[in-house]
Formats: C-alpha cells, structure tokens, sequence
C-alpha cells in the first residue's frame, strides 16, 4: 500500500489486468523474442510515464495543456544534443539531463505564470500557439537539432546492444546492453508513475482535485490556485521532460517526428482519456491499449483493407486502409468522452465486485 | 455628473480606438525600417490579403465562442474541408481555369465557393448537433471532442482523397501583378482582400443594423437575459455556427488558391494561426478578431522581410505583447 500510496487500484479485475500489463511488460526480453515486441514493449513504458503526467494536468486540474509534447521534445532533444556533442558517455547523459529537466521545468513556469491566470480556455489556445512555435525553432535550427533529420547518436558502452553482460551459456538467455536500456526504461517509468501517484494523493494533490471541481470555491477556501496550478504544470513537464529522455536512450534518436509532433500530443490526449482521466492508473492501460492498436491493429486493417478492395466494395479499402488507423481510435475517443467519460479504469471499477466503488454512484 | 434632460440623446459608449491604431502605427514604423516605399507597399498589401483571409477563417470562432461559450478545436477541419470540396469543381473545369478570361474563370471560382460554403455550413451542422450539443457548458469535454472530431476528419480527407498534396493553380487571369510605377501587386492578393472587406462589412453590417444581430450581439453580452425575454438562443446559436463553418470554408478555398495546394494538414497549420487572432482580438470580438488578424498579418509579413529568423516565433511575441497589454485581448466582450 506505502508504495502505492494508499491509492490502491480499487477494483479486482483492474488489479488484474494491471498485474497482467506489468508482468508482460517485466518479462518482455524474455518471453516474446524480436525487436519489434521489445520495441513495443520499452514505447508502452516511456508512453505509461508520459501519459501519466498529463493526466496530472488534465484529470487532476482539468486544464486542458497542448505544450506536453513540447516538454517531451526537450528532454529527447537535450539528451540527444549531449551525447551527439560530447560522444558517448555517462558525463553527456548527465549533461543532458541536468539541462533538459531544468529547462523544461523553466518554461512551464513562464507558460504557467503568463497563462494559468486567466480562463482555462486561454491556457489550452496559448500552450498550442507556444507548442507550434518551439517546433517550428526546433526544425529551423538545424545546427542544433539537426532539423527535419533529427540528430541520431550513441550510447554510452555498456548500453549498447553489442555489450553482452551475461552470455547464452549461463541461461539459455543473452542479456545484453539493449535489455539493459529496456529494464532501465522500465524501472525509471515505474518510479515516475509512482511518484505521481504520490503527488495526487499528497495534499497538494486535494488540492489540485478541488481546484478542478471549483476553483472559484478553491480560491475562497484561501488556497493560492495560480500556484498550484503553476507548481503542477511544472512537475507534469519535469516528468514528460523524462519520459523524453527515456524516449531518446531507447531509439537513439531525436527528431520532431519521434518527440515533438503534434500527432504524438493528440496521440497522449487520446491515451488519457480512453485509459480514464483522473486515475493514474489509466495512464498505464491507456498507453498499453494505443500502443499495441497502433503496432497490430495496422497489419490487421492492411488485411481487411485487401479484403475489402478485392471484395470490390467501394470506400471502404480507403477506409480500413493501415494508415488510416487513427481515423477509428478518433471514433472511439469520441465516443469514450460521450459515453464513458471516467474511461477504462472507470468502467472497471463500476463494473468490477469492488463495492466500495459502487458506493459513490 | 452632468444632469441629462429628458431630450436629449442618450450618451454614446466611448469609442476606443486604440486597437484601430495599431495596425496603422505597425505599418507607419516599419516605413524607414524597410526603406524602399515600393517593397513597404508590396509587403503592405501581402499582409492585408493574408489579414483578410485570415479574418475570414477565424471570424466564425470568435462569435462561436463570444455567444455560447464554445471553443471549436475543431474548426480548422472546416477550412480543409472548404479546400478539399473546391478541388472537386475545379479538376473537372480545369480548361476553363486556365481559359484568360476573368468571367470563365470566375464562373469557376464562383461556384467552387459557394458549393465549398454549403458543405462545411451542412458539416457545422453535423458537428454542432453530434459534438457539441451533448456537452454545452463544459469547456473540457468541449475541446476533447472538437478535438477527436478534427482528427476523424482529417482521417476522413485522407482516407478520400489520399495523403498527397494536391495543386491547385490558380485561375489564369489572377495570376500575375497590378504594376503601379515600380509597385507589384499581386491581383489574387486584390480580390482576397475585396473579398475580406466585404465579409467584415456583411458581419458588420447584419450584427449592427438587424434584429438577429440584436440578438446576437445581446447573446455575447448576457445570454441568460436573452432567453429569458423567450428567445430560442440554441437556434440561434446554430445559425451562428453553421456560417461560422461556412465562412471557414470560403477562407479554405482562398488560402488553398494562395498557396495553390491543398493538404489535410492545413487545417493543423491554420488552427495555430486563427487561435492567436481570436485570442488577440479578445473572444467574441469581430472587430478584434478583424484587427488581429492584419496585425498577425503584418508581423509576419514585415517581420518575414526583416527579420526572417525571428518570424517563426513573431506570433507568439505579439501575442505575448498584447496579452502584457490588454490581458483578456484588444476588445474584450464577453464577461467570461
């Protein structure tokens, strides 16, 4: 419970597919060999942290911020920039990370400040206008981030997939640098889950519950809203910072397509609330759900979309065409905002024996 | 306090031309910074071409959300739509675009239009009756699902139409330049704003001197007082939004022809854009929409010429000065 922070997930069958998730996740390397699984399986964990600290923002102050994906870039970029400039080494990973995080704390500190004070709907226009901005100037300055290419680079030694730790003999098993990274994925993406759990269930976190509920109320009761609102902005983009530093070790890779585009913003805003808002939790099963949609469902629809397009039926192969997944998770984005707005987590804690969690409807 | 006699007129709201001036003194100081007269005046009439179509685009989202407190995220898919649907006329009319005539061209462009306005006005009403009905009066929900609806149809273009850029020439007689001594001005650029200017005048004109721009103006201010004197405000409302989408498609056609492409992702570039200008006018106003949309215009376009590493981030330095200014916009309407 200490570790959960006295949030328990509330419902026997969300307990169930959360212990499911993480296992899988946990024994990955292990039981489904190939890069693609691996790969899948290191972008639901950095997505699970990512999302997760939206959902700080959005579940929990019900501000609605379109800057995520900007503080995500920077914590890839600045990781990428060190270890492309100083060459693969532990002292650049550090550089990367004591100037990512600051930075992007920094800047959601001004956002925060310049727009938290006025209406919601001001601080969603502004944090879009701001996002657009940073990734036009990431794309322009090109010496810096490499521009559309991006900046590729290497890892410190004993992360590469070269490095092998323990050899076949021992196991059965090799574990490599590559597996490594992925644990060290995971374990960093745990412990930032974790601490937002703690974040939202600490005082602060009521607070930031209360003001979501009524901030005018909030305000009433004596609690500074701007304040709160500002320091939660903040320690959402500390956290995206790095889920993007995560993000950049496990590709090796900076680019605006990979950290900064605005497809992956509306990729974690559909994340959250198909997951559920407001619960932590959902963030994990949200990103768990999008991400293998968007890794299996494509071959899927490829497969319908040759059915239907020799089938001679018209629209449709355009329709189910592998591209075109995001067309139907809209769909369901949109109908989970109308139909079941607490998302997943929601249903499974209405729907689940817990009666606890009936007892509030 | 001066006694007022039963005669005499009420007293005028004081006029607050401010805003009016900015533009202007925009304009004025970037003359020596410039230097040559005749680039000012090609730079100038650029950014009142772009400043209209702009206008255009954003002046539906502004009285959306000025009258019921909506925020369309959505809006830019309008404005692709409006693009996609002109394409539509324009492939198979493609000798008469390019025929050197203006009417044959126009009898074209006329047309494209229109049918461009009557889609996205018949998908402002999809929208409004599927998307935002359910969720009145919750900012949160309301942008989520404007949201979700811009991606389903940016889906749907693309799954229409493909994700390639399709060119869209524009009409042969539009091509080329008004040469005016040593000024070039493009004649496209002549028609937008023609074009600009009488939308601004027709809203103008019907939200000042009509009964339903009355109700919509009394709406902005206090809608509960509206439909408390039994005024249907929804239908209103509707009306309001379904030009409010129309409009965006004729703003999509214009800007489609001045870039002489069309791409779903316009819609993405564009949203960023007509939020900074409904955000500078101040929410609801169409005269600060109008003023902000030729400033954002100008900034661009001067700053484009003189400091062109500084124009990509010229948007949000205006927004932020304006902000500093005047915190709720240039004009602020609404009480919200």
């Amino acid at each position: 419970m200490m570790i959960l922070s006295g949030d328990p997930p509330r419902s026997r069958a969300l307990t169930l597919v959360l212990v499911v998730i993480i296992l899988a996740l946990a024994a990955t390397p292990f039981l489904f060999p190939g890069a693609k699984a691996l790969n899948v399986a290191a972008k639901i964990c950095v997505f699970a942290a990512l999302v997760a600290s939206y959902d700080l923002l959005l579940g929990y102050t019900g501000s609605v911020s379109f800057a995520h994906t900007m503080f995500y870039g920077i914590g890839s970029y600045a990781i990428a920039i060190a270890l492309y400039g100083m060459g693969p080494n532990w002292a650049a990973v550090a550089t990367g990370i004591v100037v990512g995080l600051p930075l992007a704390a920094l800047l959601a500190l001004a956002i925060g400040l310049f727009s938290l004070r006025v209406a919601a709907i001001f601080f969603a226009m502004i944090t879009l206008a701001v996002a657009s901005a940073f990734q036009v100037l990431a794309s322009q300055l090109s010496w810096l981030t490499g521009g559309e290419d991006g900046r590729s680079f290497q890892l410190p030694e004993l992360l590469r997939p070269g490095t092998v730790l323990v050899s076949k003999s021992l196991f059965g098993f090799e574990i490599n640098g590559r597996i490594l990274t992925f644990y060290l994925v995971f374990a960093v993406s745990a412990l930032m889950i974790l601490a937002l759990l703690r974040v939202v269930n600490s005082p602060f976190g009521r607070v930031l519950q209360a003001i979501r509920e009524n901030r005018f109320r909030a305000e009433a009761l004596g609690f500074r809203t701007v304040f709160h609102l500002t320091y939660a902005n903040c320690l959402a983009a500390l956290v995206a910072a790095g889920a993007g530093v995560l993000n950049a070790l496990w590709l090796r890779y900076a680019g605006p397509d990979t950290s900064l585009s605005f497809s992956i913003m509306l990729d974690i805003l559909l994340m959250v609330v198909i997951g559920g808002m407001g619960t932590i939790y959902g963030a994990i099963i949200g990103a768990t759900i999008f991400i293998l949609a968007q890794n299996y469902l494509q071959s899927l629809m490829g497969v319908a979309s040759k059915a239907a397009s020799e089938a001679g039926l018209p629209l449709l192969p355009g329709l189910l065409h592998p591209d075109r997944w995001l067309l139907w998770l809209g769909l369901l984005f949109i109908a989970s905002v109308y139909f079941f707005p607490t998302g997943v987590v929601g249903r499974l804690r209405n729907g689940g024996g817990d009666k606890s969690a009936d007892a509030s409807h | 306090m001066t006694e007022l006699a039963v005669t005499d007129p009420l007293p005028k709201p004081k006029r607050d031309i401010a805003p009016i001036l900015l533009p202007v003194a925009l304009a004025l100081v970037t003359i020596p910074l410039i230097g040559s007269p005749s680039t000012w005046l090609t730079l100038t009439a650029a950014s009142l071409a772009m400043g209209m179509m702009i206008f255009i685009m954003a002046s539906g989202l502004t009285l959306v959300f000025g009258l019921m407190d909506v925020l369309n995220f959505g809006h830019g898919a309008f404005i692709a739509v409006g693009a996609y649907i002109a394409t539509l006329v324009f492939a198979p009319f493609a000798a008469s675009v390019q025929a050197d005539s203006l009417w044959v061209n126009l009898a074209v462009l006329a047309p494209a239009a229109l049918l461009s306005m009557a889609v996205s006005g018949a998908l402002g009403l999809v929208v409004e009756r599927v998307l935002i009905l359910p969720v009145y009066g919750q900012h949160l929900k309301q942008i989520l699902m404007t949201t979700g609806g811009l991606i389903v149809a940016e889906q749907t273009l693309y799954a229409l139409w493909g994700p390639q850029i399709i060119p869209m020439p524009l009409p042969a007689s539009l091509r080329g330049s008004f040469i005016l001594g040593d000024v070039a001005i493009a004649k496209y650029r002549v028609l937008a704003t023609l074009i600009g200017l009488a939308v601004f005048v027709a809203i103008q004109l019907v939200l000042n001197r009509t009964k339903l721009g009355l109700l919509i103006r009394a709406g902005v201010e206090n809608r509960e007082m509206v439909e408390a004197l039994g005024y249907r405000i929804r239908r209103l409302f509707l009306g309001v939004f379904m030009t409010g989408s129309a409009l965006a498609g004729l703003g999509g056609v214009m800007w489609a022809l001045y870039r002489e492409q069309v791409h779903a992702s316009m819609s993405d570039e564009l949203t960023v854009l007509i939020f900074v200008v409904v955000i500078i006018g101040g929410l609801g106003s169409i005269g600060g929409c109008f003023i902000g949309a030729i400033l954002v215009a100008m900034v661009a376009n001067y700053g484009g010429f003189l400091v062109p590493k500084l124009a990509l981030v010229s948007n949000i330095l205006l927004m932020v000065a304006i902000l500093m200014w005047r915190p709720r916009g240039l004009y602020a309407v609404t009480s919200r």
